[in-house]
């Protein structure tokens, strides 16, 4: 009996040890980001003192800076509409689509769905060097239309990819007695079948603005002057002057930028996981 | 009553084919000219001399493959790209499928837990990787600090981490296992969850121990939910430029290149297009075959 006690305990004690191990490691980057953005740059440029505590006294400084001297402003707000036009044409190009191969394609509707599934696995780093002609060609250097006529080749596919599991989920009987009711095919999919699917649809539309502030190797490519950066961009380059970084403002920024994205990004994390697993959990 | 139930039927199981066509042609139209036209254009432009620039063009055959294969630099980029991607899955396994046991369970605090677990992966990476930096940094570097107060090193004799050929490699190793062990995670413990719960308890009942039931019952179920994580990280890392290209930008001395990063070092920083398409080509053979087992995957779940 006594055995079966402390086995208990130790059980219990390596699962908190193993936890607050691997916390602490991932998280970490994340609480610096904090603690810097809030420290004097005396405090944070002398090396003597202990970087974990607060040396001198807390400041707003740094994010004043970022908020008042830097773009960083202007860059969330090209973030913001890039993001809320990219999120429109996704809606608009994948419901469809996805709908058409769940339900309306048969057999080979499924293969045209993995076959898109498929694009997904394609890089932006391997489409780069080629779009930047294309970019160029259309004549939308530096600028924000041309994340927004490229970023869609990575959300639709996802976003076809998880809707369609998502209209196989809906009861064909439904469709039908709508039907049978007098709609037309097209009518049932517009009055019955996306009112009842807004959960899925909101899925996508995070999903989407997630990926469009993640994004990365597109908006280094193709824009080139400070008032035309995401955030993802302009914190790397623009808040860095020569060799100095500001480094206040920089965690600062980080943080700001991440939290309300991981914040959404975690609300929605199972469903986005199960676009992923492709069935390979039932 | 039968034939209304037959007409019911007969709606459900007709395919609108042209109905159908209309609605998905305009994704796969979209699709075919900005996935498919810009990766045949990429082909196309490898056997070229295409600059930044330069609108003339001329086919120009292996050459772009010939100069890069005797590059030592792209020797470096192939070599650095399979380290990162293989060694970050290998610890990205290990260390998910101990998470994903600790998570099973509910506990208090479940919630908070994960969410500082998952941050890595959903906030962006670009700004992830740009906290590394600072906790990399040459002078301010908190581990340098620690190292320093526990006198492994004397105060200005510590390395520094990003300047430094082999702590380079090792760092941007560190952030990319860092960066992935969430994802796979998370889909580590969608598999957990949808194991059914007698099996496990079975083996306990018949006198396996927790080690011999993760072990031998529960973790070969879960392979082909392993398989999933692992190939996506595959290609996840394998692809990726942003962790390189803010920690070291590829170098010191084009020490921790990958082919993505030095596809946008010679492509469009340096102009050579050509170039630059023929390095991110040698991406292409891995995807195939990720996505090949991928499909295999997805199949074999379907058949069961």
């Amino acid at each position: 009996m006594a055995k079966g006690i402390s086995r208990r305990f130790w059980g219990k004690l390596v699962h908190v040890l193993v936890l607050t191990t691997f916390t602490i490691l991932l998280a970490f980057p994340f609480y610096w980001m904090l603690i810097t953005s809030f420290k004097q740059n005396l405090d944070l440029y002398t090396m003597e003192n202990n970087p974990f505590l607060f040396n001198t006294k807390p400041t707003l400084d740094h994010v004043k800076f970022l908020f008042t001297e830097t773009r960083f402003v202007r860059w969330l707000g090209n973030t913001a509409f890039v993001g809320v036009v990219v999120v429109a044409i996704t809606l608009v190009l994948a419901v469809p689509a996805a709908y058409s191969l769940a339900r309306l394609s048969g057999r080979w509707g499924e293969r045209l769905g993995i076959g898109i599934f498929l694009t997904y696995l394609v890089p932006p780093t391997l489409l780069f060097i080629p779009l930047s002609r294309v970019v160029a060609y259309l004549g939308l250097q530096d600028s924000l239309w041309a994340l927004i006529l490229v970023y869609p080749t990575f959300t639709v596919p996802f976003s076809i990819w998880l809707l369609m599991g998502f209209f196989k989920s809906i009861p064909k009987e439904l469709e039908d007695a709508a039907m049978v009711d007098g709609l037309t095919r097209f009518g049932a999919f517009v009055k019955l079948v996306i009112p009842i699917s807004v959960s899925g649809i909101l899925t996508v539309v995070i999903f989407t603005f997630t990926l469009v502030t993640q994004e990365f190797v597109y908006a280094l490519t193709f824009i080139s002057s400070e008032s035309n950066q995401m955030i993802g961009t302009g914190i790397p380059i623009f808040l860095v002057r020569g060799d100095v970084y500001y480094w206040g403002a920089l965690m600062a920024a980080c943080l700001i930028a991440s939290l309300p994205i991981a914040f959404m990004y975690n609300l929605f994390l199972d469903r986005f996981i199960a676009g992923f697993t492709v069935g390979a959990v039932k | 009553m039968a034939l209304a139930s037959n007409k019911i039927k007969s709606i459900g199981a007709a395919q609108s084919p042209l109905l159908g066509a209309a609605m998905f042609s305009p994704a796969v139209l979209y699709i075919l000219l900005l996935v498919g036209g810009p990766f045949f254009l990429a082909i196309f432009y490898a056997f070229s001399d295409a600059r930044i620039g330069n609108a003339e063009m001329h086919f120009v055959g292996l050459e772009n493959f010939r100069s890069i294969l005797q590059s030592p630099s792209f020797r470096v980029a192939i070599r650095n790209s399979f380290i990162f991607t293989i060694c970050s899955q290998i610890v990205v396994t290990v260390g998910a499928n101990i998470l994903a046991i600790s998570l099973e369970k509910t506990f208090r605090g479940r919630g908070l837990i994960r969410f500082l677990i998952l941050l890595p992966w959903v906030a962006p990476i670009a700004l992830g990787a740009i906290g590394w930096k600072w906790i990399l940094d040459s002078i301010y570097s908190v581990i340098t600090w620690a190292l320093v107060a526990v006198h492994i090193y004397k105060p200005f004799s510590a390395p520094m981490w990003l300047g430094e050929p082999r702590l380079a490699i090792a760092s941007v190793l560190l952030v990319h296992s860092w960066r992935l062990m969430p994802f796979s995670t998370v889909i580590l413990l969608a598999g957990r969850t949808a194991i059914p719960k007698d099996i496990p308890e079975a083996a306990a009942v018949d006198g396996a121990g927790f080690w011999r039931t993760q072990l031998q019952i529960v973790i070969p179920m879960m392979r082909p939910i392993i398989s999933v994580a692992v190939l996506f990280g595959l290609i996840f890392t394998f692809t990726d430029m942003t962790v390189v290209y803010i920690l070291t930008a590829g170098g010191p001395f084009d020490s921790t290149q990958t082919l993505p990063s030095l596809a946008f070092a010679l492509g469009i920083q340096g102009s050579d297009l050509a170039a630059g398409a023929a390095i991110s080509l040698f991406l292409v053979p891995l995807l195939v075959i990720i996505a090949y087992f991928m499909l295999r995957v997805a199949h074999r779940a379907e058949v069961n």
